[in-house]
Formats: structure tokens, C-alpha cells, sequence
């Protein structure tokens, strides 16, 4: 077993999150405790686990919605303060799509373009609509689209603003095997043009297709991890069961 | 929130006005009472839903995650519910001096004043606890039982203020004024202390 779940094909100065020893607590409870890990530009990383394991406290974390409790949180070379701290670098999906249901996709794509200060916030809008599909539907309302739909206009809006790092929270959940596909492909450009990526899913087939290293965090803690490479889905999800039924044991 | 706010507050205007027999009761007595009651339960409404278009996809997480201070997005949304309020004080107030006959002697400063400082005390407070009780379950319980007490100091202060100013000789109203402000300052200080920690209920 590697020392730390890392996932970096590039040189440490390459590194696009590192979060060392990240404790969180919400009101008296720990949701995380001691949580290392760091990802670069070009790598990857999915977290599996449970329900309730603190993946999408995490994910908040990383993303700079929350502030640690205690630990360090470092984001393209520069340390981020307690408070947490957004950076347009950074596309968070997390289960809802965070668009308006009574606007319409391209509404709420320019909107979130003004938002962010985002040159040319019509055009941005239209051009990654574009890149999602949704260029046929792009003015109807939100509360109209299908869950496919709906995670399509999810993903151009994190694409908008051309981040270096994605977080994404189960991004499958609900997509057809067409959007499934689509995902995929955007998820491959997005690492070969050297972004870097985190992704929690329960679904070790998905971990294994997208990321190169895979860690599971069960109770608040990363209790495995590992490359992808030369694992099968049937191995990686005996070694998934086993730390799901083991979980609380901690190394 | 526009609409339910001045149907509300339109609604309880004519209640009063022909509930009271303007024969039997001194309307100069009651009038302030009437016109703050109406104000502070159409804000409520109005306010209670200021953070309920974020809930049902998260755009609240979605207003975060954009650059700048945090704190921006609860300025913004106390000012759209001053403005709102304001704009439902200033058509209404002249409403109810029609319908209720209510004389007046002209001091349009102090009332606007009052109008505004009785505006900002019920938006500060309704938004905050917006903001606390949008994601919570019993939400709508918790924003109406927290928001009844801590209100009757600008349910006192502005009724007994609009009393002085009406009333003939009219009275000095700056002690209630007064007291009207500092509410208002603890009360925009203390979400500014406590805005960080609402993100994480």
C-alpha cells in the first residue's frame, strides 16, 4: 500500500490540492479526521465509500464551501485559510445542479458567468452548452430538463469558467449510458489538457475507467488506497467490501 | 414575495377599516398599532422566503463557490428585502391614512424615517434567521418562533414612535428613534459576526 493516497503525474510544484492531516468537525460531531492527500495536474483520484463516510464534507472542503476544523488545505501553491475560500479555478459538482429551475440553462449559465466575471458571459454560456448538447433546450426552463438534461447543464456550468481542478460528487448518479459516455469523454479531454480531478462515486468501475488512483474513506478516515493500475473491478470491489465490512477498523 | 407582501398588507388594511367603528373607537389610539402589525407580518411572509428559491437545487452552494466575500450574498439579499419593504411602507402608509381618516399634521421627515429604521429592524433579524432556518426541516417553525420575540423591541419602539408623531400636539419621538437605531445596529452587526458559521447548518 502506498504511504498517501497521491495521484500526480507531474513534479511537486505541479501539485494542484494538497490537504494534510484535514480534521472536520459539525457541532460536536468528526466528520473527518486526519485526512491527507494530493492530487496534480494531469492525475486524478476517486474516493469510494459508504453512505455517510464524509466524501461530500470532503469535496466541500477541497472545494473551499467549508473550512477545515483543524489540518492544512493547499490549493495551486497557497494555503487556504480556516474560513475556506472559493477560487473560479475550481469546479465543484456536487448533487444538485446549483441552477435556478424557473431560468433557463443559458439564463443561469450567464448568470453564473457575470458571477464570476467570466469576458463574454452570452458567448462562454452558448459555447459550453454547446459542448454538453444542450444547445436545443438551452432556453427552455430548468424545471423542464430530465436528470440527464439537468447533470449536462450541471457540468457545462462547471466547465464555464475553464477550471484546473474538477470535484465531483457521484456524477453518474442518474445519467444514461449515452450521458454516461459523454461524461467520460469530457472527464478524458478535461485530464489531457491537464486538469486534475477528484471524484467520489460508490461505483468502482467508474473509479477504476476515470482516475489513476483510488483511496476509500470510511468513518472519516482514508483507510486504503492505491493506483489503478493493474487492479480489475471484481478485485478492487472485494477490497471495497472488505473495508466496507471491516469499517471499523482503522490502520 | 412582492405580490403576497402588499396583497397581505392591502388585505389587513380593509379588515381594519371596516372592523372598526370609527364612533366607538379612538382611531389615533389604535392607528400605529395597526399599520406596525400589518408591516411586520407582511415582511414576515415576504421574508421567510428569501433563501427558498436557493433550497430546491442548492444555489445557494452555487452563489459560494463564486469569488468575492460571502458576506455579499447576505448584503444583497437584506437589501432586495429593505427594498421590498419599503416600497410595500410607502404605498401602503398612505392607504391606511385614507381609509382610516387619520389626520395629518405633516412631519413626512420623521415618519419616513421611522418607516425606514422599522424596515431595516424586521429585515435584518428575518433575514438572518432565513438564512439559518432555509435548510432546516422544521424551518418555517423556527424562523416564525425565533422572529416573534425578537421583534417586539421594534414592534414597541416604531409603534411608540409613529404614536408620537401622529398624535396632536405631536410628541417627541427620538427616544424610541434612538432605540430603534441601536436595535438596528446590534442587529446588522450580529449576522456580520455570525454569517461564516451559517453555511456549515
Amino acid at each position: 500500500m502506498p504511504t498517501n493516497p497521491v495521484s500526480d503525474n507531474g513534479a511537486l510544484n505541479d501539485i494542484v490540492v494538497r490537504a494534510l492531516h484535514l480534521e472536520k468537525k459539525i457541532g460536536d460531531k468528526v466528520v473527518l479526521r486526519d485526512v491527507s492527500l494530493e492530487v496534480g495536474a494531469f492525475g486524478s483520484l476517486a474516493i469510494l465509500g459508504p453512505n455517510g463516510a464524509g466524501k461530500t464534507t470532503l469535496l466541500r472542503i477541497l472545494s473551499g464551501i467549508w473550512g477545515p476544523t483543524r489540518g492544512e488545505l493547499w490549493r495551486f501553491g497557497k494555503k487556504v485559510d480556516r474560513e475556506g475560500r472559493s477560487d473560479p479555478r475550481i469546479g465543484y459538482l456536487g448533487h444538485q445542479s446549483f441552477l435556478y429551475p424557473s431560468l433557463s440553462a443559458l439564463d443561469n449559465l450567464i448568470f453564473y458567468a457575470r458571477l464570476w466575471g467570466l469576458e463574454h458571459p452570452s458567448q462562454r454560456a452558448e459555447e459550453v452548452l454547446k459542448q454538453v448538447g444542450l444547445t436545443w433546450s438551452q432556453t427552455d426552463p430548468v424545471r423542464t430538463y430530465s436528470r440527464g438534461m439537468l447533470q449536462r447543464a450541471a457540468i457545462a456550468r462547471v466547465l464555464m469558467p475553464r477550471p484546473l481542478l474538477l470535484l465531483l460528487d457521484e456524477p453518474y448518479t442518474g445519467l444514461d449510458m449515452a450521458a454516461q459516455e459523454f461524461l467520460d469523454q469530457t472527464l478524458r479531454s478535461f485530464q489531457a489538457s491537464g486538469g486534475a480531478l477528484i471524484l467520489i462515486t460508490h461505483n468502482v468501475q467508474e473509479a477504476l475507467r476515470v482516475s489513476q488512483g483510488v483511496t476509500i474513506l470510511v468513518r472519516g478516515r482514508l483507510v486504503w488506497w492505491s493506483d489503478t493500475k493493474g487492479w480489475a473491478a471484481d478485485r478492487l470491489a472485494l477490497e471495497y467490501q472488505h473495508w466496507l465490512q471491516g469499517g471499523a477498523r482503522h490502520p | 414575495m412582492w405580490v403576497t407582501m402588499m396583497a397581505f398588507v392591502i388585505m389587513i388594511v380593509f379588515m381594519f377599516a371596516f372592523a372598526v367603528d370609527a364612533g366607538q373607537v379612538r382611531l389615533s389610539l389604535v392607528f400605529p398599532g395597526i399599520l406596525w402589525m400589518a408591516f411586520l407580518f407582511a415582511g414576515m411572509i415576504g421574508i421567510s422566503r428569501t433563501y427558498a428559491h436557493e433550497v430546491p437545487e442548492d444555489t445557494l452552494t452555487g452563489l459560494i463557490l463564486a469569488p468575492g466575500d460571502r458576506m455579499a450574498i447576505f448584503l444583497a439579499k437584506l437589501t432586495t428585502a429593505f427594498l421590498f419593504m419599503m416600497g410595500m411602507e410607502l404605498i401602503a402608509t398612505p392607504i391606511f391614512f385614507a381609509l382610516f381618516n387619520e389626520p395629518w399634521n405633516g412631519a413626512w421627515g420623521s415618519l419616513l424615517l421611522v418607516l425606514a429604521l422599522g424596515a431595516l429592524g424586521i429585515v435584518e433579524l428575518g433575514t438572518l434567521l432565513s438564512a439559518i432556518s432555509a435548510n432546516l426541516k422544521s424551518g418555517e417553525m423556527i424562523f416564525t418562533m425565533l422572529m416573534f420575540p425578537f421583534e417586539i423591541p421594534v414592534l414597541i419602539t416604531t409603534v411608540e414612535g409613529t404614536h408620537a408623531i401622529l398624535s396632536q400636539p405631536a410628541g417627541n419621538p427620538w427616544l424610541w428613534l434612538h432605540g430603534l437605531m441601536a436595535y438596528d445596529a446590534i442587529f446588522l452587526a450580529l449576522p456580520l459576526l455570525l454569517y461564516d458559521y451559517l453555511w456549515e447548518v
